[in-house]
């Protein structure tokens, strides 16, 4: 694995653009900045095509011998589908709006991560094949051939974007380079070029549920080391139930926090709440997984992982559906999962048994996000908090992409937070709600062997959190993503040491007063709790 | 490269009517021939551009949600930039189109002492975007004057309101300057900030020298060189009403006015000029957020192999038994009985 620069020496970005036209600059693979291949076995299990062994590095990367082709069908066929992806070809002016928008462009330098350069990468191809002008003039109409250079580059840069949408909200047409780069990734995917860090979480994610691939009895069993965990910190035993039929809420968090710190410490706060409100509610081992991979390989896979949603909580006769932090989760949940798997005719309008809130605005996908839920809880005084067993900490929030961009859950998180901590500091307006930062991980990119590439990526967002350290002693990083909370840990550590990464309902966790607890000395990591006695000595 | 060629192009234009004009006496070519066909061009390709849009599926229903979603009543939803109603997108497309309400976001990013990102105030490029397409608009229903006869009166109002100011006691038309200004800026960024002009290609300059060359002749018939308007608005008025003839003694300057007015709208139709039509049609805008209340359709949805819950608890049957995980099928009688068909 490539050595990782030092901070200082990965801050020496040049914005100036090479001297040579970047269709003329060829990409440097440079170890460090690109991702594994899929591993041929992960591409067989779920059907994808050219399986096999290779790597970026090499000069040869086995493509099918019909490759250009297959290329150009695709993407005729999905201009054809996608309004989207014709218009986002269409009418971009090249006015650089987007262009500093891109946490990759402003932690690399690279032009090419401006999301208009990303885009000019398909778009070059698609002006050469499908316009008037590009087939008549060609090159000085910004056409160009796709060619194997071309195709590695795509690969390149098209998995160097976290689909994070940031740029969409600058751009006075609305164009979406997280859709375009979808779409750049679907047409790789036909020859066989995608990554291991995204493919194989979809076929483990496919057979066995989730991502890590955790069989049935390893699942229940990580779930009991969490309720025993909870057990030696409040006294409080909590039975959980799986693939149990009959329940009223089938409730699927992202598998990242079974098995992860800090996920495991926001999983166990929602588990405690759960028990705490006596929700009827399961867990289920077949729809283990709230994330969905597919949606960073094509739109086909993303309908396939996604389907088991549906399909379990039919056969478990659930009414509704609740589902946890996690960022990606939510945009194929509220952007997806109806059209593509819907209508849930089997499922009934979420309604909290606790608050009788109606979810209305989740009538069709019946389905709403923890926060949604806890909010609506705690508006409604249905659980006792005490929001100094988070003295230990000043808390920031990291809106995740996902859930800003392609959601809006914005007040929902924030409204928690304000309940069950005392320090609760925003970073600056620039990069928080629409206009938050990615983590630099997201979208099948937290691998370690790009980690240099992660960690420019995400210097935008350390760089207001470290604002907020310098300024208010910020020291917790909350966030509502279970991606979030595998990446964002390291990136702190390179960028902002002293600032941990927290979900938000772990500190609802550490907040919540439950029947018969015991006196709380330690908070869900073990740590001892400062409690206002402690200070009055 | 892009900004030669288009600079060699467009004087290579203005060249070609000089001499079709003046030298072969191509009046009539240049007067009527040409404007026909570029307006046929431009009014069949944007419409063959348009439908050819429409026609293509919307299949997610993907908003950019650029505020508070509608979700718990209590929370202020931002009906605007999250619209979950069609008043709400209405008003958001029209913020988006008559004022660039997204490049108004608009913030330049700066690393400052090599270690410090810092988002400036950079509302130049909304402002002159802005400026140049008003001016542009209002220079066009100007126009009318010289088509309709008697002239509407809200033409004439505008004409009012834009002729405001008098310099050397003549009306002078403060879009006419503002559009050249501001064309002129548009283009001074495209060279100046070096990220834009990376990017930039042949079809970002040609418009803007080809708008510039118009404003330009524009401008110099009516406040320098002092064109027949009689003739002018005589030619205007037979071309409008299908009866065209040329008059004598128009200048050359007029020609080549018009001449690039006919290059700008037949290269509409096949150029990023079409951003026009598609800021309306752009599915991250003109959709409502209400994703989760009702149902988006997708018309090519097709059904995908899935791993159905039979084949995974056929998988791990035993496993989940041993954990006490509740089964479809128990399969003990089953597998007893393979257990001793196998003996
Ligand atoms: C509904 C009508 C229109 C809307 C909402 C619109 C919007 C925009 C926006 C937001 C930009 C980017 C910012 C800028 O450079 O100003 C732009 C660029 C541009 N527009 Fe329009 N536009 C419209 C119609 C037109 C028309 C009729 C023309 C005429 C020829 C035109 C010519 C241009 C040009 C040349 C640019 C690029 C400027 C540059 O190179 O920087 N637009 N437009
Ligand atoms: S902001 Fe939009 S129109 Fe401007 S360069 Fe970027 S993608 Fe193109
Ligand atoms: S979606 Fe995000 S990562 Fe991709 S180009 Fe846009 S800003 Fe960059």
């Amino acid at each position: 694995m490539a050595k990782l620069p030092k901070p200082d020496q990965l801050l020496n970005i040049d914005f100036r653009p090479p001297k040579t036209g970047w269709t003329e600059t060829p990409v440097d693979f440079r170890p460090g900045t690109w991702l594994y291949p899929g591993k041929p076995e992960s591409l067989q299990t779920v059907g994808l095509p050219n399986p096999r062994q290779w790597s970026p590095e090499d000069e040869d990367w086995k493509l099918p011998e019909n490759w250009k082709e297959i290329i150009l069908e695709g993407l005729r066929e999905r201009l054809g589908k996608f309004r989207s992806l014709q218009l986002f070809m269409d009418t971009c002016v090249r006015c650089g709006a987007c262009a500093d928008k891109c946490h990759f462009f402003l932690g690399s330098g690279d032009p090419k991560n401006m999301p208009v350069l990303r885009a000019e990468l398909l778009r070059s191809v698609y002006r050469k094949d499908f316009t008037t002008a590009g087939k008549i003039f060609g090159k000085i109409a910004g056409a160009r051939d796709l060619t194997v250079d071309v195709l590695k580059e795509w690969f390149y840069y098209f998995f160097q974007c976290t689909e994070c949408r940031r740029c969409s909200v600058f751009c006075p047409y609305g164009i979406d380079t997280a859709e375009i780069t979808m779409i750049a990734r679907e047409l790789l995917n036909l020859v066989g070029l995608n990554i291991d860090w995204i493919v194989t979480p979809v076929a483990n994610c496919y057979m066995k549920g989730n991502h890590l691939g955790i069989q049935p009895h390893g699942l229940v069993d990580s779930f009991e080391m969490l309720t025993d965990d909870i057990a030696d910190i409040t006294g409080v035993q909590i039975e959980l139930s799986f693939n149990r039929k009959g329940a009223e809420v089938l409730y699927i968090p992202p598998s990242g926090d079974v098995f992860a710190n800090p996920g495991t410490f926001s999983l166990m706060g929602q588990l405690m709440l759960l028990h705490e409100i006596g929700l009827d509610y399961t867990l289920s081992t077949y729809a283990s997984e709230g994330g969905n991979f597919g949606l960073f390989t094509s739109h086909e896979m993303m309908k396939r992982l996604n389907a088991k949603m549906y399909a379990e909580a039919k056969r478990l006769g659930v009414k509704w559906i609740l589902g946890g932090e996690c960022g990606h989760m939510w945009r194929v949940i509220n952007q997806y999962m109806d059209t593509m798997n819907g209508p849930a005719d089997f499922l009934e309008v979420p309604v909290s048994p606790i608050t009788g809130t109606r979810f209305d605005h989740a009538k069709s996908t019946k389905m709403i996000h923890i926060t949604e839920f806890t909010a609506d809880l705690i508006k409604n005084d249905k659980i006792k908090l005490d929001p100094s067993r988070n003295d230990n900490y000043k808390v920031t929030f990291h809106d995740s992409c996902n859930p800003s961009r392609a959601m809006g859950l914005l007040e929902e998180p924030r409204y928690i937070l304000q309940k069950v901590c005392n320090n609760f500091y925003e970073m600056p307006e620039e990069t928080i709600r629409e206009k938050t930062f990615c983590c630099g991980g997201g979208a099948g990119l937290g691998a370690d062997e790009n980690m240099e590439m992660r960690m420019r990526g995400g210097f935008p967002r350390a760089n207001a959190v470290r604002y907020v350290h310098e300024k208010h002693g910020v020291n917790m990083l909350s966030c509502i993503c279970a991606i979030d909370r595998a990446v964002l840990p390291p990136l702190m550590h390179y960028w902002v040491p002293n600032v941990d990464v927290c979900g938000v309902h772990e500190l609802v966790g550490n907040a919540l007063v439950m029947k018969g607890e015991k006196k709380r000395e330690e908070n869900l990591r073990f740590e001892p709790i400062r409690t206002e006695e402690d200070e009055d000595v | 490269m892009g900004l030669k060629f288009s600079l060699l192009m467009v004087t290579a234009l203005i060249l070609g009517v000089f001499l079709g004009v003046e030298a072969l006496g191509l009046s009539y070519l240049f007067g009527v021939i040409i404007p026909y066909i570029a307006l046929a061009t431009f009014i069949i390709g944007f419409v063959y551009r348009v439908v050819k849009w429409g026609k293509a599926p919307v299949p997610f229903r993907i908003p950019t949600t650029c505020g508070q979603q509608k979700s718990l009543s209590w929370i202020k939803q931002n009906k605007i930039e999250n619209p979950s109603t069609t008043s709400g997108v209405v008003a958001r497309m029209a913020l988006e189109v008559l004022f660039f309400r997204s490049l108004f976001k608009n913030t330049k990013a700066q690393l400052v002492d090599g270690q410090r990102l810092v988002y400036q105030w950079e509302k130049w490029l909304w402002l002159g975007g802005l400026i140049f397409h008003w001016s542009f608009l209002i220079v066009v229903i100007r126009h009318f004057r010289f088509f309709l006869e008697p002239v509407p009166a809200f033409v004439r109002l505008i004409e009012k309101l834009d002729g405001f100011f008098l310099v050397d006691l003549q009306n002078v038309y403060l879009t006419g300057v503002l559009l050249l200004v501001a064309i002129t800026y548009l283009f001074i960024r495209r060279v100046f900030i070096p990220q834009v002009r990376y990017v930039s290609l042949a079809a970002d300059y040609f418009p803007l020298f080809v708008i510039m060359g118009i404003a330009l002749t524009g401008i110099l018939m009516r406040y320098f060189t002092r064109v027949d308007v009689v003739a002018v608005k005589e030619l205007a008025l037979g071309l409008f009403t299908f009866n065209p003839t040329v008059p004598e003694g128009i200048s050359i300057l007029f020609y080549i006015h018009l001449f690039l007015v006919c290059v700008l709208i037949s290269y509409f139709p096949f150029s990023k000029l079409m951003h026009m039509g598609g800021i309306f049609l752009s599915p991250t805008r003109n959709m409502a957020n209400n994703n989760r209340a009702v149902r988006h359709i997708n018309p090519w949805n097709y059904p995908v192999k899935v791993h159905t819950y039979e084949e995974y608890e056929d998988e791990f049957r035993d496993k989940m038994r041993a954990v006490g995980l509740p089964l479809e099928k128990d399969g003990t009688e089953g597998e007893k009985e393979a257990a001793t068909t196998k003996e």
